[in-house]
């Protein structure tokens, strides 16, 4: 049984849906990530398993407990909030023993636990400093402390880094991840950077309009999104509208309207006519020298339009025959690349069958 | 016009402002000083006048009844005025919309009208003996509307997740109040009383109507030996009232500046 159920939960407000049917489940130990754009409900799901609001429909169940009426502080589940909400009148120190001050804990192991958390966070030496006086970085550690001090079942993280810099975010991220592994409490973090999302996640829900897309691993979501919203929502992809010719069998035969034929990897919902779409990411198209010999199982002939060079990789877009544009990744690192390839230049792209996935409308 | 030019001007203007506001005080506190029983001209400076003040038993009794109905005034009304301005914040839906006006009407009403209010108020339906408890009563009443404004705004000004941290951290609703709330709002409650505190020293109309015959305060007394002549005592029983004023309000400024410092 999951940690943490979460079954046909609905919440409205009005006319809106900020949670329509929603359903997970969340493994003990697990580093678990709500990812969605702004206003997709994120917020409002973790207020729900928090107890700061409850579902109109559906339930919260922790360790097969139904959390329906025990009030927030009545809960194993802590939350780091997007703000800190560190007390302002209350030093470090007071702030990270609060939830073991409430709990009427002994002084003895408050100052003991208070050590051990403050020392866990690098921030023994702040102590006795007023939140008004640290780094946004040193807040953030204060209230994810703060949060951790009572060993919860569960740990809610909305957006915690979303108010630092990118030097600081990539820093605190793999903190957390350290973190959570030394810990083993089970963190739901939310997030709306898919960059972030993928690299701290054990597992992933892609979130859209009060409705959960996708759930799984990051290279799932990442390599098999399973709709256009996911897709599109993570990272860059390319997309063909297609056609499909044959399903059944050991490949998929998709048709592009004035490309020719997309030979992928069977999927259940595909059947003959359908329109849909195919998706393959830019760093699986490869590109060759117009006339190489080619076995990969999709090949086309295109030209160069522009390139986009990003340090660590190029990105190139590349004109197909039909009209439709295709951007190819090349790592600068590749061996025997002297330079750019030019504007206009023509070239094969290919990919493997296993490389992309199709998509019904 | 220069830029030094439009300094000066608006130098010249705050001037007037200020001299406008202080002056007819200063005259007073001058006066109290001055060697003569007349406010004509200036003959030399002495301390008599206060020395007077203190052997003058009506006076003392006037300042020991204005002492006591100030602190009982001031302490009922932070704490029912406190409770009203959190309630005002907490629960803003439904028909607990009306209570804000309700709350903070005696504020702007006109005090004449409360004074003749309460008069028929005690005497009529709770035909109470005028005297100590139905002044301590109507101050109140015109206090409690200050110290929610001023919790109030104060609450207002917090992160409303504090809150929520703390009760999700554990903390009961009463715990999330004791260390959460109230040491938050406290500098809004401490300027409520202080606030409440001058308000109730200071109060003439509403006083003179529910005082009754036995009972002097501070300003009644004021105003009964003026009848005769401004004399110089009363010069130096009135500085002595500004000076608490301006400390009180001055630390209430302190406490509460978002509230007391134009924004309110
Ligand atoms: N108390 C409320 N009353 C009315 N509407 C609300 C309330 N709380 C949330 N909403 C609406 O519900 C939707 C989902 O909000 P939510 O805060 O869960 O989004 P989110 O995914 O956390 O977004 P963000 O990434 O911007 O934080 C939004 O459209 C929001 O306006
Ligand atoms: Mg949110």
């Amino acid at each position: 049984m999951a940690l943490l159920e979460i079954r046909k939960v609905s919440r409205r407000f009005g006319n809106l849906k900020a949670l329509d049917d929603v359903s997970l489940s969340i493994e003990a130990g697990e580093f678990f990530t709500l990812l969605g754009p702004s206003g997709c409900g994120k917020t409002t799901l973790l207020r729900l398993i928090a107890g700061f609001d409850e579902p109109d429909s559906g339930e919260v169940l922790l360790d097969a407990q139904p959390l329906a009426g025990i009030p927030a502080e009545k809960r194993p589940v802590h939350t780091v909030f997007q703000s800190y909400a560190l007390f302002p009148h209350m030093t470090v120190a007071q702030n990270v023993a609060f939830p073991l001050q409430m709990a009427g804990k002994h002084p003895e192991e408050i100052g003991r636990r208070l050590g051990e958390v403050l020392e866990m966070v690098h921030l023994a030496d702040k102590a006795q400093q007023f939140p008004n006086e640290l780094s946004g970085g040193q807040k953030q550690r204060v209230a994810l402390a703060r949060a951790l001090i009572n060993k919860p079942r569960l740990l809610l993280l909305d957006e915690p880094l979303a108010a630092l810099d990118a030097k600081l975010r990539e820093q605190i991220t793999s903190e957390l991840i350290a973190l959570q592994r030394d810990v083993g409490i089970t963190f739901v973090f939310v997030t709306h950077s898919q960059q972030e999302a993928l690299a701290v996640s054990h597992r992933v829900a892609v979130m859209n309009g009060g409705r959960v897309e996708q759930v799984g691993a990051p290279e799932q979501i990442y390599g098999f999104p399973r709709n256009r919203f996911v897709a599109d929502f993570i990272g860059t992809i390319n997309l063909l509208p297609v056609e499909v010719r044959v399903a059944g069998g050991d490949a998929l035969r998709l048709v592009a309207n004035g490309l020719g034929e997309i030979v992928s990897t069977p999927v259940a919902e595909a059947s003959t006519g359908q329109r849909g779409a195919y998706a393959v990411r830019p760093e699986r198209v490869r590109i060759f020298s117009a006339g190489d010999v080619c076995e990969l199982d999709n090949h086309f002939q295109g030209t160069v339009n522009e390139h986009l060079y990003l340090g660590d990789v190029t990105v190139y877009k590349i004109a197909l025959d039909n009209g439709a544009v295709l951007e190819a990744l090349l790592a600068n690192s590749t061996s025997g690349r002297t330079g750019f390839l030019e504007r206009g230049a023509v070239v094969g792209v290919g990919w493997h069958r296993s490389a992309g996935v199709y998509l019904r409308d | 016009m220069t830029r030094g030019g439009r300094l000066f001007g608006l130098w010249t203007a705050a001037l007037a402002v200020y001299a406008f506001l202080y002056l007819p005080l200063a005259v007073v506190v001058i006066f109290s000083f001055n060697d003569s029983l007349l406010n004509a001209e200036w003959v030399g400076f002495t301390t008599r006048w206060y020395g007077q003040l203190f052997e003058n038993t009506e006076m003392l009794r006037a300042a020991a009844n204005s002492l006591i109905i100030a602190l009982g005034a001031a302490t009922l009304a932070t704490v029912l005025g406190s409770m009203a301005g959190i309630a005002l914040q907490r629960w803003q839906s439904g028909f607990l919309r009306a209570l804000p006006f309700l709350v903070l009407a005696p504020v702007a009403m006109p005090e004449i009208l409360l004074g003749v209010s309460l008069l028929l108020f005690f005497r009529q339906v709770l035909d109470l003996t005028l005297g100590l408890v139905s002044i301590l009563v109507a101050h109140i009443t015109f206090s409690i509307g200050f110290v929610a404004i001023i919790v109030r705004v104060r609450l207002a000004g917090l992160d409303e997740s504090l809150f929520e941290a703390a009760r999700d951290l554990g903390a009961s609703p009463w715990q999330t109040f004791r260390w959460v709330t109230l040491p938050l709002i406290l500098p809004g409650i401490l300027a409520g009383f202080l606030m409440s505190f001058t308000l109730s020293i200071d109060d003439f109309v509403i006083t003179f109507f529910v005082a009754g015959v036995g009972v002097t305060t501070l300003p009644l007394q004021i105003y009964s030996m003026i009848k005769v002549a401004v004399s110089p005592e009363v010069n130096a029983v009135s500085t002595l009232l500004m000076a608490l004023t301006l400390t009180l309000i001055a630390l209430a400024s302190k406490l509460a500046p978002d509230t007391l410092r134009g924004r309110a």
